[in-house]
């Protein structure tokens, strides 16, 4: 299986501000009823984009016009918090997002993302900030989440993102999906698990 | 080398090092449910992969289904849908699926322990971020997600990065009508909701060696509250009995050499934590949440927070909006708020012990006027042992609904809705903006007695006071 290698990431970006934004603000646990993950992309940020109230679309980022078509998420700390389901990170592709920038990221949701080739970038608030009032001021700044470098450029000013070694290994070299090497170790699980009496049976 | 459980745990099971630096790890036990898995044998047939260990790998349904349904199709066509995919894949892939013509049916997290397919020094896997309660039996258990759940199933095996381990000692002897949720509340108000990135939680002290095991999976099972990825237990005596005789735990010879192995993978006294955090029992009151997440929790006696004493960056936004979600008020006392439904369920409480411990206190008592209280059992099983003690009936009598195994009204996906802004007092473990299946529905979580109490006098009340509980 060969993968994309993905050494960095250009597009339009979109600031979605808040903190501990977790996986049920993502995508409602309504929606993940479903045996494929093809259409929720529909409704990432469901709740919040629509007035639980009066139906009426709200004043979230993902409405506004202006950030139509941006492929780069910006957010706040402990993005991703609460659940395991996948169904968030694929909402989040599944809508046309490639990366995520934020503060800091909840450990299951950063795992998945990178699973699915969605680099994580962690950046300082500040630098989000800025970033976030570039593209505040023209929605077409172009934004580089460079993976492979660290860091982000935009309108001319370059910023420090990171992306943790292991994932960033796995996404510069391709291996973000695992299945490949893991199937290749077939041997070594055999006799790992034979020196285990419980798998041993 | 004096070694954690964790360390022993992980080195036993880790396969080899992968180019990124992560390691494949063997996972011996894989849960599977309906949420998160039929996309993942979707994977497998797409790629032309079989399961690895189809007799290492057991399935249940408890999201989606109906707890005031038995009987298919069910009324929601999606939820009858994920029904019949699971039970296709189990077939297709030759995985035992305790459906609930089984009997066994139940909250994945319970039916597990309860078979007694959890086992100390093993891993375990589950598409399911509760999955860290299996901890409580010393096995490392992980939550995962639907990609790594076609990679467990392709090749009972997963990377990821070794965990620190964090200590957090519990000394002391809890309060009376204190209880494991409380403790695992504390917990999370003390370290924070993402105090636990990066970490396993290693629980421990006095406190926990008295712990029963339904209630150590309580704490367990709300670790990934707190951030870790995995929390457990070391085995010990309460852990062997709990498991002797149940029906996938080793029999005969093969038993005495389990135990033996069990009590070998504890924690070696002196090994090292990266972390120790050191709490004291007598500062545990009965907790409950005000916000939006459960590191947002004060003890029933305190007042909500209030925003403008905030002290940190964050907090102030932080409690501003979640006390505009939950439409409280700042500095006052949480007690003596108004609920609407009562929740007594999930895999955090949907234990025997849980409704033994609210049966005993409602008995001969009422449910308040307008408030809608359920009683789901976290299991067929658990609901059979309920019924033989009558437990139904002293709930229903005191104005419970008695329901069917499920997750029920821990999570939006079956029929068991809260409705526009209701409160709920909910035993479970997640107190998330529309957590409950309404937009604006609250949440405030508790202890299971504590739910009782909101019950019967239709607020959030001490439970100590309402019942004279003394439970030491
Ligand atoms: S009871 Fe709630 S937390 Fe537990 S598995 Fe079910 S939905 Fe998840």
């Amino acid at each position: 299986m060969s993968l994309a290698k993905i050494t960095s990431l250009t597009g339009r970006g979109v600031f979605v501000p808040g903190n501990d934004i977790d996986t049920d603000r993502i995508i409602p646990a309504r929606f993940m009823k479903c045996v494929t993950f093809d259409g929720l992309g529909e409704f990432l940020f469901h709740d919040v984009r629509k007035d639980p109230a009066t139906g009426q679309t709200t004043d979230h980022p993902l409405n506004d016009a202006r950030f139509k078509g941006a492929t780069i998420l910006l957010s706040g700390a402990n993005f991703g918090c609460g659940s395991s389901r996948e169904h968030a990170p694929q909402a989040i592709q599944k809508y046309g997002f490639k990366a995520v920038v934020a503060e800091g990221f909840a450990e299951i949701f950063f795992g998945n993302c990178t699973t699915l080739g969605i680099p994580c970038a962690v950046a300082s608030r500040e630098d989000i900030a800025r970033i976030a009032a570039a593209i505040g001021q023209n929605p077409q700044t172009e934004i580089v989440v460079d993976v492979a470098k660290q860091e982000i450029r935009f309108g001319g000013q370059t910023v420090k993102a990171a992306v943790r070694d292991s994932a960033r290994d796995a996404l510069v070299n391709g291996r973000w999906d695992a299945i490949g090497e893991l199937l290749e170790g077939a041997a070594a699980v055999k006799s790992t698990a034979a020196k285990l009496p419980y798998l041993a049976a | 080398m004096p070694k954690s459980l964790f360390e022993k745990v992980w080195d036993a099971h880790a396969v080899r090092t992968l180019a990124n630096g992560q390691t494949q790890l063997l996972i011996g036990t894989h849960l599977i449910h309906e949420v998160t898995s039929p996309q993942a044998f979707g994977m497998m047939r797409d790629l032309g992969l079989k399961v690895a260990m189809p007799h290492r790998t057991f399935a249940t349904v408890d999201h989606i289904v109906p707890t005031d349904q038995l009987v298919e199709p069910y009324s929601d066509p999606l939820a009858q849908a994920m029904m019949d995919e699971l039970r296709k894949n189990c077939r297709d892939f030759g995985i035992t699926f305790f459906d609930r013509a089984t009997g066994k049916q139940g909250i994945v997290h319970i039916v597990g322990p309860e078979q007694g397919i959890t086992q100390p020094g093993t891993t375990i896997a589950c598409g399911d971020s509760h999955t860290s309660t299996h901890g409580a039996f010393g096995a490392i258990a992980f939550g995962i997600g639907t990609t790594q759940i076609r990679d467990v199933l392709a090749t009972q095996t997963m990377a990821l990065g070794r965990l620190k381990v964090r200590r957090i000692n519990v000394t002391g002897k809890l309060r009376p009508g204190v209880y494991a949720k409380d403790v695992i509340l504390h917990i999370i108000r003390v370290l924070g909701v993402n105090g636990g990135t990066g970490f396993a939680y290693e629980y421990g002290g006095e406190v926990f060696d008295r712990m029963t095991m339904e209630e150590r999976m309580t704490v367990c099972n709300m670790s990934i509250e707190g951030g870790a990825r995995a929390g457990y237990v070391n085995p010990d005596e309460t852990t062997f009995a709990y498991l002797k005789g149940r029906p996938y735990s080793p029999k005969g010879a093969a038993w005495e050499a389990a135990v033996a192995q069990w009590k070998a993978v504890a924690s070696d006294a002196g090994c090292h934590y990266d972390d120790v955090v050191n709490i004291a029992a007598a500062d545990i009151a009965p907790t409950v949440t005000w916000g939006i997440n459960p590191g947002q929790g004060i003890a029933i006696n305190e007042t909500i927070p209030d925003p403008a004493k905030a002290t940190a960056v964050d907090e102030k936004a932080s409690i501003e909006e979640a006390l505009a979600y939950m439409k409280l008020k700042p500095g006052a006392p949480i007690k003596g708020t108004k609920i609407d439904v009562a929740f007594v369920g999930s895999c955090t409480n949907g234990r025997l012990s849980d409704f033994q411990e609210v049966a005993k206190f409602v008995q001969g008592k009422k449910v308040a006027k307008g408030v809608k209280a359920i009683a789901v059992p976290g299991s067929q099983i658990v609901a059979l042992q309920c019924e033989k003690l009558g437990l139904d009936k002293i709930l229903s009598e005191a104005g419970f609904e008695w329901r069917a195994a499920g997750c029920s009204m821990c999570l939006a996906m079956n029929p068991d809705k809260l409705v526009g802004d209701q409160l709920c007092a909910s035993s479970s473990n997640r107190n998330f903006k529309g957590r409950q299946g309404s937009p604006t529905g609250r949440t405030i979580l508790m202890s299971p007695l504590m739910v009782a109490a909101a019950a019967v006098t239709g607020t959030v009340a001490d439970a100590r006071e309402v019942f004279a509980v003394n439970n030491n």
